[in-house]
């Protein structure tokens, strides 16, 4: 982590229902200035809720969020020195570009020349200085959303709050989307939340992220911690590809039903009884005689270009084992593959139940 | 490419599958406009150049003496009373309806619909039936100056009957559905993201009204008048019942002409005259709308 910055945004045991389901249980976060902060979890872990929250558009049951040491509860929506895109863009569609990015800078009355020049700035920063009379519906996905987005920050919030900003893009405007995004933050350093259920979208862009379950944050780290050392089953299995074995706490990791002593980490964590093993595919490697491993059967061989996974099977034990090795493999469907790995990069974990729900 | 003969015929088969299929589409709507509106607009333009028959009909004599006619001041003032008591009516409408639109709009949507058939329930009985209960209601010995003296409002019955204000409520009573349905289909059509980005913009509630919900809906809004001004221009039975015959629209002057005065001529230029106005309206009509569409969807 870089120099420890202020807090912009805090937000403390937020609490909010809809009817009967509770959306937020006891939220708290910090939201550092001049981040670039993603909420990452399924659709239903609360995360568009503490969105809607912060951009002042659903009032929280219980808890409190100030914005550089202000309330913002009670700020009307409309008050708030936080700008959001919206999804689906929601560009007014009886307006052009220019009138839409000027509408944000009207409602503060600056004077008409202030208001022209930087609508004229934001649109040459999102490259859409010519589109400035073409009404939204003449425009591409890809401009469509650059058009929300200086919209957004032509205003100059403290905060700018995304929502699932790549989701409608193709493939090739996304990965152009998500550069741009990046350079913006830097460049007109704004704190940035992106809201996604995308993990790759919050881990290629987010200086942080939150991992959020079933409206509580599981885990809020940077894009390698929570890769490589994710404090629950739960997040290690949403983040990226993982294998998992399950069985009881020894002194040099876990000792598996029919596996026998399975070498992990703790990290440090005080864990006993029941616990998961974490391993990632990239991780595992094949055994030399001798070492200490574990037999397993080639199920399928997939190529990548770049590298290959091998789908392994064990006996006993119906989820497959991947394994990633850079380039090609020479291991053919069918053969035997002892399997080793590093115990520091094992990573022992306690049960979950919500692991094996998903 | 080798037999340009055959794709000649082809093409020309072609456009006779074409035609046939254009026939069967547009055919039916085109027959009906023929028989329902240019045949009987196309006879009362003919009347209208024409002398009075005796006991009503036609004399074939070429006169202008009919349009002349149209332009004495106790006609015309019938035409601009009559235009008044719609451009009122459709006012009240709006002020009425867009509110009523809005609230169902934003109602669950289980209560939407329920809504709605209460809005369109008085279809179900005649307009004339209708329109006779607001005489037991208005009238001196009616529901309503009972109510206002049993509550010591008033001490002597008022006149609420036989004056314009009761054509215009009775107007607005008949058509206010009419101005209600295309308004709830605008606002419904509206997507409430629109309001939530107008205000994380820094749009207050009556700003964001007036810059994205008037002009969005504005579609629904004209629709919505047209369909009340143009009744109401042209309606006889409510300034007949409710108007005692003080009030005289140009509905009433037509239908007298025709069937009282036996003067079909004179009755056929005032009914072209409404004509008139009403084509002008909708001119008014489309000309607002590409605007607004304009701005909406170009």
């Amino acid at each position: 982590m870089t120099t420890e910055s202020k807090n912009l945004i805090e937000i403390k045991n937020l609490t909010h229902d809809y009817g009967s389901v509770r959306a937020l249980d006891n939220v708290s976060l910090e939201i550092r200035e001049n981040e670039f902060f993603a909420l990452l979890g399924p659709s239903g872990c609360g995360k568009t809720t503490l969105l809607r929250i912060l951009a002042g558009f659903e009032t929280p049951l219980e808890g409190s969020v100030t914005l550089a040491g202000v309330d913002l509860i009670s700020l009307p929506a409309n008050k708030r020195p936080i700008n959001l895109m919206f999804q689906s863009y929601a560009l007014f569609p009886h307006m052009n570009v220019g009138q839409n990015v000027a509408y944000g800078l009207e409602r503060e009355k600056l004077p008409k020349a202030q208001i022209k020049e930087r609508v004229e700035e934001v649109l040459k920063t999102v490259g859409l200085q010519d589109k400035v009379k073409a009404r939204p519906s003449q425009l591409s996905g890809g401009q469509r959303q650059r058009v929300a987005l200086a919209r957004a920050i032509v205003k100059r919030p403290k905060l700018l709050l995304l929502d699932e900003p790549l989701s409608a893009l193709d493939r090739k405007v996304r990965s152009e989307m998500q550069l741009e995004l990046k350079r913006l933050q830097l460049e007109v350093g704004i704190t940035f939340v992106v809201v996604t259920h995308d993990q790759e979208e919050a881990m290629s862009m987010a200086d942080r992220i939150a991992v959020m379950v079933e409206g509580t944050v599981g885990q809020v780290d940077s894009p390698v911690d929570l890769y490589q050392r994710p404090s629950t089953a739960y997040v290690g299995d949403f983040i990226g590809e993982s294998n998992f074995f399950d069985g009881v706490v020894v002194a040099e990791g876990i000792k598996h039903a029919s596996l026998g002593i399975l070498p992990g980490n703790r990290y440090g964590k005080d864990i006993s009884g029941e616990a998961h093993l974490l391993i990632r595919p990239e991780d595992l490697r094949v055994a030399v005689s001798g070492e200490h491993s574990i037999p397993t059967l080639v199920q399928d061989v997939q190529f990548y270009g770049g590298a290959s996974t091998l789908v392994l099977g064990i006996e006993g034990r119906s989820a497959p084992i991947l394994m990633s090795q850079p380039g090609a493999t020479t291991a053919q469907r069918g053969a035997m593959v002892n399997l080793t790995w590093d115990p520091l990069k094992a990573i022992v974990l306690p049960r979950d139940a919500r692991r094996s729900a998903l | 490419m080798t037999s340009p003969i055959r794709t000649r015929v082809s093409r020309d088969s072609e456009k006779r599958r074409d035609l046939l299929e254009r026939m069967v589409l547009q055919g039916p709507g085109f027959l009906f406009i023929t028989i329902f509106m240019a045949t009987p607009i196309t006879l009362v333009a003919i009347y209208s150049i024409f002398q009075r028959g005796r006991f009503g009909g036609i004399v074939y004599k070429a006169t202008t003496e009919n349009f002349t006619r149209a332009l004495d001041p106790v006609y015309l003032g019938v035409l601009t009373d009559s235009l008044k008591i719609a451009g009122i009516t459709t006012v009240l409408a709006i002020a009425i309806g867009y509110p009523t639109a809005y609230a169902i709009a934003k109602l669950p949507t289980k209560w939407r619909s329920i809504a709605l058939v209460l809005v369109v329930m008085p279809f179900w009985t005649n307009f004339l039936i209708r329109t006779y209960s607001w005489i037991m209601l208005l009238n001196r010995e009616g529901l309503l100056n009972h109510a206002l003296m049993k509550f010591n409002i008033i001490h002597t019955p008022l006149d609420l009957l036989y004056t314009q204000s009761a054509v215009v409520v009775g107007l607005l009573y008949g058509y206010l559905p009419l101005m209600i349905l295309p308004l709830y289909a605008s606002i419904e059509r509206l997507d409430p993201q629109l309001g939530e980005a107008a205000a994380n913009l820094g749009a207050t509630k009556a700003r964001a009204f007036f810059s994205l919900t008037l002009p969005l809906t504005a579609s629904g809004l004209i629709a919505g008048s047209i369909f009340v001004f143009i009744p109401s221009l042209g309606n006889f039975i409510v300034p007949e019942l409710l108007g005692g015959g003080k009030t005289v629209m140009v509905g009433n002057l037509i239908r007298d002409q025709f069937l009282k005065a036996r003067d079909w001529p004179f009755g056929s230029v005032l009914a072209l005259s409404v004509i008139a106005l009403v084509f002008i309206f909708f001119m008014l009509q489309n000309a607002v709308e590409k605007r607004f569409s304009s701005d909406a969807s170009e």
